[in-house]
């Protein structure tokens, strides 16, 4: 009668060897919360859209007249300034927003996890994927500001996916560490919109990281977003931005690093979230 | 044998509890560190002082569920009860994944799931069909799966009109009953139920009996986790006793039915003082022992249908004087159900020795309660001894003993559970038709 064959064994440390299996298994569980982030995002506020459109735009604004014209910031070659600050918001606000996202995700579901078996590993990088709609929205804005300054992308723009990878991987990494540290330390949550807030600042958004003296350059790279920021900008402005590959390099190394920080101590932190939640 | 669908060794689970944290609800980093910062500032101080450095946090081991071994066969409901805290819901929690065993091991064959509580997955903002395809996910199902089941769930919860609509804006009903519907048209191989049947209309419940009927029939297996022992009775084929984490007995439903409520080990029914210096009492009057009797043994759990003794044994140690004897009980929400004493205006029969000289001596007082007085559930028992005069106490024994009063299974078929009210008299009624 059991059609079913399959055996399940339960035992101590035993899901740690299934693991990555599992999660393919679950694809159709993530790819539903992804959805169901995504349409109650959209939902709850008829604002939701504009909100994604007004909030890139004014802080472009707002860095385009600080930055070149208060304080007369050169650009990235001949790329209009405001252009070259909207090339980094897009970046930056994905990287800020799943960042957030993800961070808040497994309390948000904590009903959830108290009373079903998943990989938790698809709560956080479900909710990741609703950045994805604000970005997609910024980026209709960005092709319609280079129409405006009638200016050409080049081949480049084809690399920009490998680059959208990165900086969502970028945030994931942290992610995964500061939302399982959320459930233990409710109190970890106030991290995040420090730094974001500080990010904002440290990272190359409202101006081209060329204005950094070259000796500081790599120093400068620590900060993963760097890396992220100027491989946005290539893509996008071409030849007016060319990359500091060095720079680039350490940049994918800190992602990497902390990536395998977030996923390692994600899953060790993991099998108790059912207990602690 | 071949049909056995989970097959649990020794299976454990551990918690490891700090006492500091007890109160709190969820640990803050910030309190971490104040904690972190205390001790060691304490620590600092001890050392100084030339004190013993005593070690900081106290952790505990708790065994939620421990050396739990048992076969459950294909086609079974299987009902699994045991007091509140005896290791149901980790038993439940370690088959459907939720948490890891700590030891022992478990072999399940078959998909897993478990009927969850009304609303778990649902999102509010989302339609009636969206959070049909959210639910079924969140359960297990495929896509393909819920696509195929789509118009028979949606038949079952009867919210045909309200599909598209956000289910924030369901009635309760509705929204139980939808959130039912997806849960019963997942076909596991087997299936986990955690007393949600508590809530929802009768007619609704039904339904959900009949579908775990049903899910059996078709030869899959139910794990059902119940504080209902009728509704254990009628559904299940076979049970499952837990008692503190451990698995006390497995086999048909009526002798584990009577082995849970005759399982005295967490309400004694019964204390006795050896030691005279551990007795309540003083010079005059000394506790020896104070037990609840029912059925004609003692007992923790007397039944409704029984009446229940009260009984205690004291010393006097005075010569030729009087002594009252009273009872108080209290129910769990501690309020005052009633009091009595051996006063000859406030007892039915005539205590013989009530008005009379005592010698020095050991007495026994029983105070009777008649059976279908008292309510089920948790009742405390007070006692009081006077002396020559009545008001003077001259020992006062608050909550000495408890018992339970466990509903009779077999004469009240059609309710079962604590009436509304302190007491639940059997009473004479009667109705005349004056026109």
């Amino acid at each position: 009668m059991c059609i079913c064959n399959e055996i399940l064994i339960l035992e101590p440390g035993r899901a740690e060897k299934n693991y990555w299996n599992d999660l393919w298994r679950y694809r159709e569980l993530f790819i539903i919360l992804a959805w169901r982030d995504i349409s109650v995002r959209y939902k709850q506020t008829i604002i939701g859209v504009l909100w994604a459109i007004l909030r890139p735009l004014l802080t472009m604004l707002v860095f385009t007249v600080i930055f070149g014209r208060v304080a007369k910031l050169p650009s990235d070659g001949n790329a209009p300034y405001a252009l070259m600050v909207f090339a980094a918001m897009l970046p930056w606000s994905l990287f800020s927003t799943s960042l957030g996202e993800a961070s808040n995700s497994l309390i948000g579901n904590s009903n959830l996890i108290s009373k079903v078996y998943f990989p938790r590993l698809i709560i956080p990088t479900a909710t990741v994927m609703t950045a994805f709609v604000d970005f997609f929205i910024s980026f209709i804005i960005l092709l319609g500001m280079m129409a405006y300054y009638r200016f050409l992308p080049g081949w480049n723009l084809l690399l920009l996916p490998l680059f959208i990878i990165l900086a969502l991987l970028a945030s994931l990494g942290p992610g995964l560490w500061i939302t399982a540290l959320n459930v233990k330390y409710r109190d970890f949550r106030y991290v995040i919109p420090f730094v974001v807030q500080f990010g904002l600042y440290v990272s190359p958004v409202g101006f081209s990281s060329n204005v950094i003296p070259e000796k500081w350059r790599l120093l400068y790279s620590l900060n993963p977003m760097v890396g992220v920021i100027d491989g946005f900008r290539w893509c996008i402005l071409g030849g007016e931005s060319p990359i500091y590959w060095p720079g680039f390099a350490l940049s994918i190394v800190i992602v990497t690093f902390f990536l395998w920080l977030g996923i390692s101590s994600f899953r060790k932190m993991e099998k108790s979230f059912a207990d602690l939640i | 044998m071949s049909d056995t669908v989970i097959k649990a060794e020794n299976l454990g689970k551990k918690y490891i509890i700090g006492h500091r944290a007890e109160n709190v609800r969820y640990v803050a980093l910030r309190d971490v560190l104040m904690q972190n910062a205390r001790t060691l500032w304490n620590k600092t101080k001890d050392l100084a002082k030339g004190k013993p450095i005593i070690q900081g946090d106290t952790l505990e081991e708790v065994w939620a569920l421990k050396d739990a071994s048992f076969e459950i066969h294909q086609g079974d409901i299987v009902g699994i009860i045991g007091r509140n805290g005896a290791g149901k819901s980790t038993l439940l929690k370690i088959l459907s994944r939720i948490t890891e065993p700590s030891a022992g091991r478990a072999t399940i064959k078959g998909r897993v799931a478990s009927l969850l509580e009304v609303g778990t997955g649902f999102h509010p903002e989302l339609t009636g069909r969206e959070n049909i395809y959210l639910k079924g996910a969140i359960l297990g199902m495929t896509r393909a799966e819920i696509r195929r089941k789509f118009d028979e769930i949606v038949a079952f919860a009867e919210v045909e009109q309200y599909l598209h609509t956000p289910v924030k804006r369901y009635s309760s009903g509705m929204y139980v009953r939808l959130a039912f519907a997806v849960s019963a048209h997942l076909e596991p191989e087997i299936l986990l139920v955690d007393e949600v049947l508590a809530v929802g209309d009768e007619e609704f419940q039904k339904k959900c009996l009949n579908k775990m009927e049903d899910v059996s029939k078709g030869g899959r297996t139910v794990l059902f986790v119940s504080h209902n022992m009728l509704a254990i009775k009628t559904l299940c084929t076979r049970c499952i006793v837990l008692d503190k984490g451990k698995a006390i007995f497995m086999g048909d439903v009526s002798s584990a039915v009577d082995t849970y409520l005759s399982n005295k080990v967490d309400i004694p029914g019964e204390i006795v003082w050896n030691e005279p210096s551990k007795a309540s009492g003083n010079h005059l009057v000394r506790l020896k022992a104070a037990r609840v009797i029912s059925g004609g043994k003692v007992t923790g759990y007397p039944s409704v249908n029984e009446d229940i003794e009260i009984q205690f044994d004291y010393w006097n140690f005075e010569e030729n004087v009087r002594r009252f004897v009273a009872v108080q009980i209290d129910n769990s929400m501690n309020s005052i159900i009633l009091t009595t004493s051996n006063l000859k205006v406030r007892s039915i029969a005539y205590d013989p020795w009530v008005n009379k000289p005592y010698p020095v001596g050991l007495f026994r007082s029983t105070c009777i309660i008649p059976k279908y007085l008292l309510n089920v559930g948790i009742h405390h028992i007070s006692l009081f001894i006077n002396g020559e005069m009545v008001s003077d106490n001259i020992i006062i024994q608050r909550n000495v003993l408890s018992f339970d009063v466990q509903e009779d299974l077999e004469l009240r078929k059609e309710y079962s559970g604590a009436w509304i009210g302190a007491v639940r008299p059997i009473l004479a009624w009667k109705t005349e038709q004056l026109k």
